[in-house]
């Protein structure tokens, strides 16, 4: 089995003037980045490393806005022989210390040689390396674009590579999101792409479409490792200029022939709720073959709404499609049958009438479901999805604590909930108490800890929770937390401090705090905060 | 400022972005800078002022340097009148 530098040398010498990616950049003229001028890149910032002392294997973390730098970034790491690892910058609603915290918490514990970002950003890393201690042992190496140059193939780093060597190491969002660093051999990346190239059934006219961000699995499996080592083009535009102008994605899909895109539910919600009809003016979206759903619970309405939307720009209802991915599994558990309808629980049985399948597991991922003492169950029972497959992660990075936790008599727990009808996956819920928001995974306990920094909350007396919002089509996060007052003008700026605290200090944005009396909060019996049972008494009590 | 711009959008803020209809929204409070509204809102806020306002303000105005108050948001709705 090749490595991914034996791929990219390959695409070097036998397709250089192949354009590989069109960078869209908002109010610029669209780049072809051709594997000629990627690899030339990338050999530019592989010497940039060189001179910085890396060596091969070292952790390269990569800080860099969506762009070029942060393409040849990684495709550089990889010719080096260094292993890559994408985290997002800044963002405008995040506070600079909160982000420092996480940042250097992960410095910690990941122990990268190097963090590679924008001048800009220079300030921020090299603090965040001083508080976690590592001023000397990882260095910060800022960026802003590289001389390209031509490669060198035989001299090298990555010629030495093996399969099984590490890759890549990716890692979830927040608090507790950066302490688990997934890593990825060379094998299991390649297994997940041939298994899942013909379940999506990518061919040479297929062209990809993406708005997702590459410290994303969605976004850097499928909509750039794919692309870039399968040889199928990428369209590829900043999540930046998505939110602001969902219409962008239309309209490449429309420029380019886009025939592939993958998106969370709630930007099929996003999409059909906030596209003006004059930026739609002449696109045409009859060449998407397959839009699939991934990342979060696929709601029927959000397929429908998009639909209704978009059926007249030329939208095909059999494109619709969906998938069951996460990172552990490099991308892809399941996918359901391209330009078949997807299947939905006819009612009658377990689960919810008109529910939507996630598909038929890839030809190398065994599933099951397990009941709490981890036997299986058999077909049309509720309980945790578990796998196996020949693409899982070698390990989380440093963490094999957690790591064997994960897997049970070598099956890996998703923490999941679901059932299989008729060979099809039906994702019901989940076992940890995780909220998905925006295809984000978003601890509680890191949005709880923040709630109960706030003066005039009670003590660990915080609840966070998710609750679906069909207009929005996704988690919206609920924060309950016993107040330490009854006066109802302190309560109301408690309640404000929270939303802002935990809004500034997480990735997410609180959507509402609601403060109780003391005691109103359910606990376990050991004293933890049970959030579903809280999150049922909100529900029945005061939502909406 | 004119109050019959600002209002309908402080309480649009108010009480579909963040859901708190009591929350008074200042003429000088910081809303997109500070993270009151994410990126998400803001474009309902765009889509907002377009049909209430019949002004035009495209996506690539949508970000802190074009407004990040109620106050300047006013003055680019009138700026457009």
């Amino acid at each position: 089995m090749p490595t991914f530098f034996d791929v990219l040398r390959a695409c070097f010498e036998q397709a250089p003037d192949r354009v590989t990616i069109h960078l869209a950049q908002s109010r610029q003229e669209d780049v072809a980045i051709t594997y000629r001028d990627l690899l030339r890149g990338a050999a530019g910032f592989a010497r940039v490393l060189a001179a910085h002392d890396i060596r091969q294997g070292d952790v390269v973390v990569l800080i860099q806005q969506h762009g070029e730098a942060l393409i040849h970034g990684f495709w550089g790491a990889v010719l080096y022989g260094a292993v890559p690892s994408i985290l997002p910058p800044l963002t405008e609603k995040l506070l600079p210390d909160r982000y420092r915290k996480d940042l250097a918490a992960l410095i910690g514990l990941t122990k990268p040689r190097a963090i590679v970002t924008y001048s800009a950003f220079r300030g921020e890393v090299e603090q965040a390396i001083h508080m976690a201690q590592r001023a000397g042992e990882t260095r910060c190496i800022v960026v802003d674009g590289v001389a390209s140059i031509e490669p060198d193939f035989a001299a090298l780093g990555g010629s030495t590579c093996s399969e099984g060597d590490i890759a890549l190491l990716q890692h979830s969002s927040g608090s507790t999101g950066l302490q688990k660093g997934v890593a990825l051999s060379h094998r299991a990346i390649f297994n997940q792409l041939n298994a899942y190239a013909p379940a999506i059934e990518l061919s040479d006219s297929d062209v990809i479409v993406s708005w997702l961000p590459l410290y994303h699995d969605m976004g850097l499996i499928a909509s750039f490792l794919l692309p870039v080592l399968l040889r199928t083009p990428l369209v590829l535009m900043s999540p930046f200029d998505w939110v602001r102008a969902p219409a962008r994605l239309m309209q490449l899909t429309s420029k380019y022939k886009g025939t592939l895109t993958w998106l969370p539910n709630f930007a099929y919600n996003f999409c059909a709720t906030r596209i003006r009809e004059r930026d739609m003016e002449g696109v045409d979206l009859s060449s998407l073959r397959a839009v699939i759903n991934c990342s979060e619970p696929v709601y029927h309405s959000s397929h429908v709404a998009f639909l209704d939307k978009f059926r007249r720009w030329g939208l095909q209802e059999r494109a619709l499609a969906t998938c069951y991915a996460m990172a552990e599994n490099t991308f892809a558990v399941t996918q359901s049958a391209i330009g078949q309808p997807i299947a939905r629980n006819e009612g009658g049985g377990i689960g919810n009438a008109g529910q939507v399948s996630s598909g038929r597991p890839l030809s190398n991922v065994q599933l099951r479901i397990l009941d709490a003492n981890h036997v299986a169950l058999p077909e049309n029972t509720i309980g945790e999805i578990a796998l196996k497959s020949d693409c899982m992660l070698s390990g989380y990075y440093h963490r094999l604590d957690v790591t064997a936790q994960a897997f049970h008599d070598g099956w890996y727990l998703t923490g999941d909930l679901g059932y299989v009808l008729h060979g099809e996956l039906f994702v019901t819920g989940r076992k940890k108490d995780l909220i998905i928001v925006g295809g984000k995974n978003v601890y509680p306990q890191d949005l709880e800890h923040l709630a109960g920094e706030v003066d005039g909350v009670r003590a660990g007396r915080v609840a966070a929770f998710g609750v679906f919002n069909e207009s929005a089509g996704t988690e919206d996060v609920v924060v309950v937390a016993e107040a330490e007052s009854d006066d109802e003008d302190v309560r109301e700026s408690v309640a404000e401090a929270v939303r802002m605290h935990v809004t500034r200090n997480s990735d997410v944005a609180v959507r509402q705090v609601v403060l109780v009396d003391s005691r109103w909060l359910i606990k376990t019996s050991s004293g933890k905060v049970a959030r579903s049972a809280n999150r049922e008494k909100f529900l029945s009590e005061m939502a909406e | 400022m004119s109050s019959e711009i600002a209002d309908p959008i402080a309480t649009y803020i108010s009480t579909t972005i963040l859901k708190n209809p009591k929350r008074g929204i200042k003429p000088d409070e910081k809303l997109i800078s500070s993270g009151l509204i994410d990126s998400f809102h803001l474009v309902d806020l765009g889509l907002f002022v377009e049909e209430k306002f019949n002004v035009r303000i495209d996506d690539s105005e949508l970000n802190a340097e074009m407004f990040d108050t109620l106050d300047q948001l006013v003055a680019l709705i009138r700026s457009r009148q």
